[in-house]
């Protein structure tokens, strides 16, 4: 069996929905403390004709691997015109559920950055409308918070490195 | 791109190698033919005690040994075993210290580990930005406890060839036994064990067009060391095992056409070698060549590419038919950055970016072209995805 499944690999070859939005609703970084990759990921944000808020659009970016980016992909493709409330009760389980096959153990872990990535963006968008925050996306984001600044600190000394060689 | 891929180019050489034609006729009567068991009074196995002494004269010319300097075992990381857990049981009496590079094999850096939970002393030197080791720094490590120096002959992530000469000439001033791991050059270049005074020398198999399951251990004469595997007595009494005679004759014929062909190839490679290594440099913004530009192994490459990550990177090339590998966190299971490019001074991020290619003996030009074209359209796909771009 190879170490990939075919959705893992169809979506790796052809991520969807990789970029940026400009003027996003929200933003969020994630990044995965084990191996030092990082995710950024935008939201537009709308309404139905209930009113009730939708995602319109949502776009990433990465340096990650080939899971952290079938993974992303995937989740963008399940989110776009749904409900946020809806949004945030989507776990990396599910995630992995749909990507087929097991993945390696020592690989799970780079599901979980998408999720976070996520998470923040909706966090950022919540924060920027003085809109109300559930105490469980509070906790998530100070967790996702932290990881990034145990990461940002590893990735001073990279920028400076790729100043460096880049001049 | 290229969207079709009529074959497929495989630059890692360094993993492991096809076996070559050549080594694999020599090898086939030995299956089914002259099948014997070495140990064998009768006919059947006076042959195949033949066909292993032959190989073990064979692999001896290779390093200007004496055959019976020669102990077979099943693979380079038994013999690193064998190496330092045999001079350390032999030797405790003399002393608990052992002198180690940062960037050895695994199995090296296991093998110490352990010993050092058997109340053995390690000391890790330093490595340069290039990965080599000061002799100067093995001349101030050396101690009354010392009883052994282990230092790989060439890197196999970065290519490294290390001043061994140099570290044999001190071990041998100092009464020290002089131990490296050769499984990367073995067959690539020149090895004296006399010249170099090594006392104990590693070899692999199928890092030179052999098969898999044979390895050596070069053990000079008079060397102190206990065995880890007992039984039969075979190997001296230093490996008992019965032996795989099949696997040690391809072993041994690969040595012959290493032999042979080694100086022209290494030229060949290192051609090759530096073509790509300076096209790369120069096409891929940012790129960064890992270990020493000259003092390199004729076949090894090793990249770091800032802003993006390595798994990535060797998937989306094997997609385009290139067999490539990385020393990034993501393709380890430990998810730890290879300790090779951490020891060189790169950050966890810059290994994140890295990218191995090792040629050898069907590379061709054309397999460098493409490797050209493709690998900055790879690094560049990348890079859009990425959010350093910016």
């Amino acid at each position: 069996m190879p170490i990939y499944s075919k959705e893992i690999i169809k979506h790796f070859k052809n991520p969807q929905n990789v970029g940026i939005i400009k003027n996003p609703s929200g933003a969020g970084e994630a990044g995965n403390i084990y191996c030092g990759d990082i995710m950024t990921l935008y939201l537009k944000i709308g309404e139905n004709k209930k009113g009730e808020k939708i995602i319109e659009d949502v776009k990433f970016e990465t340096l990650g691997c080939v899971v952290a980016i079938a993974n992303t992909s995937l989740l963008t493709t399940m989110v776009k015109g749904k409900k946020l409330e809806d949004v945030l009760k989507i776990k990396k389980d599910d995630l992995i559920k749909r990507l087929g096959q097991p993945l390696p153990p020592f690989k799970i872990h780079c599901s979980v950055l998408a999720v976070d990535a996520l998470k923040e963006a909706i966090y950022d968008y919540y924060l920027k409308n003085k809109l109300e925050i559930s105490e469980d996306l509070e906790k998530e984001h100070r967790r996702i918070t932290k990881t990034k600044e145990e990461l940002e600190k590893r990735y001073k000394g990279f920028q400076a490195f790729e100043k460096e060689i880049l001049k | 791109m290229k969207k079709t891929i009529t074959s497929k180019i495989y630059l890692d050489y360094a993993a492991t190698t096809p076996v070559d034609s050549r080594v694999l006729k020599a090898m086939l009567p030995y299956f089914s033919e002259k099948f014997g068991n070495t140990m064998s009074w009768h006919s059947f196995g006076q042959e195949a005690k033949e066909a292993l002494e032959e190989s073990r004269e064979a692999v001896a010319n290779l390093l200007g040994a004496k055959p019976q300097e020669i102990i077979f075992t099943g693979s380079a990381t038994e013999s690193n075993n064998l190496a330092l857990k045999g001079i350390a049981l032999a030797n405790r009496d003399r002393g608990r210290h052992i002198i180690i590079s940062p960037i050895e094999h695994a199995c090296v850096m296991e093998s110490s580990k352990w010993l050092e939970s058997q109340g053995f002393e390690i000391t890790r030197l330093k490595v340069d930005k290039y990965g080599l080791v000061s002799s100067d720094d093995i001349r101030k490590a050396i101690k009354k406890e010392t009883i052994l120096v282990s230092i790989m002959h060439a890197n196999n992530e970065i290519g490294t060839i290390e001043p061994i000469e140099e570290i044999g000439k001190i071990c041998k001033e100092k009464g020290v036994y002089f131990h490296t791991d050769a499984a990367q050059s073995f067959g690539k270049i020149l090895i004296d064990v006399n010249k170099m005074n090594i006392d104990l020398l590693t070899t692999s198999s199928h890092k030179m067009y052999g098969p898999k399951g044979a390895a050596a251990l070069f053990i000079r004469k008079g060397t102190k060391i206990e065995p880890l595997i007992h039984g039969g007595g075979h190997e001296s009494g230093l490996r008992s095992s019965t032996v795989n005679v099949a696997a040690i004759v391809g072993f041994a014929e690969a040595a012959r056409i290493c032999e042979r062909e080694m100086k022209k190839e290494a030229q060949r490679e290192i051609k090759l070698r530096d073509k790509l290594i300076n096209g790369v440099l120069k096409k891929i913004e940012g790129s960064h060549l890992n270990g020493e530009p000259k003092k390199r192994l004729p076949n090894n490459i090793n990249f770091s590419f800032p802003g993006i990550e390595g798994e990535s990177l060797i998937m989306q090339l094997d997609f385009l038919g290139i067999a490539a590998s990385t020393g990034s966190a993501c393709s380890s299971e430990k998810l730890e950055p290879s300790h090779v490019l951490l020891a060189i001074g790169l950050k966890p991020e810059q290994a994140h970016g890295s990218l191995r290619l090792s040629l050898g003996r069907w590379t061709k030009e054309k397999d460098i072209d493409y490797v050209l074209e493709v690998l900055p359209k790879v690094v560049k796909r990348l890079r859009e995805i990425s959010p350093f771009k910016r």
